[in-house]
């Protein structure tokens, strides 16, 4: 058994041919909260971009696959590693959240 | 001719109004009915079979009527055709279980709508036909004519004038088609008013269209359904409203509309006086409304946004604040909100230019539909608001720019120039709980196999839908050539949805290249830019003091 309490689903994926996002002090954006999530974005060891998902919404396994695949399109980066814990947020909020995240490394203004 | 007698009618009501003096004796006084009294009166007056119009409207209802008709003797009384524009309280199906009642022809059953559903499966309603406000009241002018009305009003004088209040809704529509054919219209009120010591502030029903008055032990029920908590408003309807203002209201030039009752449309009416501004529309859309006085268009108002707006009902709450704001709403001299759902209803279809609110299920034909499996819920007015005016014939820039882009390049009857009413469904991709908005098949289509009805309860035709707004983008359909084109601008819009994934994308990118599809950055939209902070109010509070401590709001919202 693992830590991971009941009723949450791990997701894992890992995207290859980034750029490299350099040294950066990691970024929480977002809250656990229902239809919400937490992103937290780290420097990491490698040239992939691994994400780990902890969800409480089982079953959607193949749109994570999606919204992450579009993610790795508008941000490709390598060597950073990003937790998300999620509250069943919608596809929208998700991907609003890992924008915010990535503005945060680029230091980019809305 | 044979026929002697074509007064029938008359004479009828003259018997009935006998009958029911006869019976109440001390207990009627003019035209007042004893509180305690009432159930004689109904009993006197009605007739097995009539067709009875019991004052259900989506706010306010005549619910000390209702229970009294719900306990007259089945005996006496049944069978009744029951004519209304809203099943609300329990007492409106209540009077079905227990046989007073048999038939009903209706517009909307929100709350009762899955209790409707079990009553038409057992075979204990049978339903006539289910309407939108408007076309129900066109047919109590033609075949559903009630001969007994029984509404609500706030207050009636000695001699039987109505005061309706901010609230008067249905009333007018209803007393109309009954007084002048031979009906009997009862009025439950809440004040009593001498005439002479006291007096109504105003007469919105006059007394000869009135038969009986009774006053009802507690005011009426009243809802605010139209209230909604600027601290629910997430930053995806944020986002989403932008694009609605920049990309339809600033692209059309649109000055007269109606909104929706949901949280994304209350979202644009508070980035008015905030992102609306800064992109410098003041003046160039929103002028005219036809809606309730939303709380959440008040810093609009505020920011002198706003030139007039003509509401269906009131809203519990906003009274002081209309008084204090005459020049923009509809209000009598006594100053207090005259709202009126028919003629609203009939300045939404054909005086408005836009449309836009949100539903639960779309199609690839562009159809939408609230209705979910075990529920009749009914449509209400969105079905007139939400369908192109075929009879309008006056211009305006924004309904000639939508005509235009629908005919380009048509010939023959579909090319000849006339102009479109924008009708926009605002959507999320997914609702909560992960409910797709997009589906293959509407429920409504199951929904008609099991309930028996003619025709699939499809709320807005997808030949009426102009645009389709989610998070993802803007679907603009008025440009699309086939249904091929019409069906993957739906795609590109609908996100991870099965629907959304099923995309052909090189379709969807070519659609974009020619801007039917116009996702946020195509509009020069940030989508991080969307934060709460844009709000012109963030909470309930804001808009207590956006309003200078005028509007007040119902107790279950005040959360501060």
């Amino acid at each position: 058994m693992s830590d991971v309490p009941a009723g949450l689903e791990t997701l894992d994926f890992s995207f290859s041919g980034g750029r490299p996002a350099g040294a950066f002090a990691s970024i929480l954006v977002g809250v656990v909260g229902s239809g919400n999530l937490e992103v937290m974005l780290e420097p990491a060891e490698g040239i992939d971009c691994a994400v780990r998902v902890e969800t409480s919404a089982r079953g959607f396994g193949p749109i994570w696959q999606a919204v992450m695949n579009d993610f790795h399109t508008r941000h490709p980066l390598a060597g950073v590693r990003i937790s998300i814990n999620d509250m069943g947020a919608t596809p929208a909020v998700v991907s609003l959240r890992l924008d915010q995240a990535v503005a945060e490394i680029t230091g980019e203004q809305p | 001719m044979d026929r002697m007698n074509w007064n029938i009618k008359a004479e009828n009501r003259t018997a009935r109004l006998a009958r029911a003096a006869a019976t109440l004796g001390a207990d009627l006084t003019g035209k007042r009915v004893a509180t305690e009294a009432v159930g004689k009166l109904l009993e006197a007056v009605l007739q097995p079979g009539d067709r009875v119009c019991l004052e259900g409207n989506n706010q306010k209802q005549a619910d000390f009527l209702a229970r009294a008709l719900v306990q007259v003797d089945p005996a006496k009384v049944h069978g009744l055709h029951m004519v209304q524009s809203v099943l609300a309280l329990p007492e409106h199906l209540d009077i079905f279980e227990n046989g007073v009642a048999a038939r009903l022809d209706f517009s909307f059953s929100g709350p009762q709508g899955a209790r409707l559903a079990k009553l038409v499966s057992a075979g204990r309603i049978e339903i006539g036909a289910i309407h939108t406000y408007l076309e129900l009241f066109a047919r109590y002018f033609v075949d559903l004519t009630p001969k007994v009305a029984l509404v609500a009003a706030q207050a009636a004088d000695a001699e039987g004038n109505l005061y309706t209040g901010p609230n008067t809704e249905d009333t007018p529509a209803i007393v109309e088609a009954t007084a002048f054919s031979g009906g009997i219209v009862i009025a439950q009120v809440n004040e009593l008013v001498d005439g002479k010591t006291t007096t109504l502030p105003r007469i919105d029903i006059p007394a000869d269209w009135v038969n009986f008055v009774v006053k009802a032990p507690r005011p009426n029920v009243i809802e605010p359904l139209f209230t909604r908590d600027p601290a629910q408003i997430s930053e995806v309807q944020v986002l989403m409203a932008m694009m609605a203002i920049k990309g339809i209201y600033a692209e059309y030039g649109v000055q007269r509309l109606n909104h929706g009752i949901g949280f994304d449309t209350a979202a644009i009416e508070l980035l008015l006086p905030t992102y609306a501004e800064s992109l410098g529309l003041k003046g160039k859309i929103g002028k005219h409304w036809a809606l309730n006085p939303h709380p959440a268009l008040i810093p609009a108002i505020e920011a002198g946004w706003v030139e007039s707006v003509h509401s269906f009902g009131s809203e519990l709450g906003m009274e002081d604040y209309i008084r204090a704001r005459s020049d923009v709403f509809f209000t009598g001299a006594d100053g207090s909100l005259r709202s009126n759902r028919a003629f609203c209803q009939a300045a939404g279809h054909y005086a408005c230019d836009l449309f836009i609110g949100s539903t639960l299920q779309i199609d690839l034909d562009g159809n939408s539909s609230t209705a979910t499996l075990g529920r009749i819920a009914g449509f209400g007015g969105a079905p007139n608001m939400g369908a192109d005016a075929r009879g309008r014939r006056h211009a305006s820039p924004a309904w000639l720019k939508a005509g235009q882009e629908a005919r380009a390049g048509r010939t023959g009857a579909a090319g000849t120039p006339r102009g479109q009413k924008l009708v926009v469904q605002m959507v999320e991709t997914f609702r909560e709980h992960m409910q797709p908005a997009f589906v293959d098949r509407l429920d409504a289509w199951t929904l008609q196999e099991q309930a028996g009805m003619d025709l699939p309860p499809i709320m807005i035709y997808g030949d009426d839908v102009t645009h389709i707004l989610t998070e993802e983008g803007i679907a603009n359909l008025l440009l699309c050539r086939s249904d091929a084109e019409r069906e993957q601008a739906i795609r590109g819009v609908a996100g991870y949805t099965a629907v959304g994934l099923a995309r052909d994308r090189r379709a969807v990118e070519n659609l974009r290249d020619r801007g039917v599809i116009r996702r946020p950055q195509d509009l020069g939209i940030d989508p991080r830019q969307a934060t709460r902070n844009l709000l012109a109010a963030r909470s309930m509070r804001d808009l207590v003091r956006a309003s200078g401590g005028l509007y007040q709001p119902p107790k279950r919202f005040r959360n501060w």
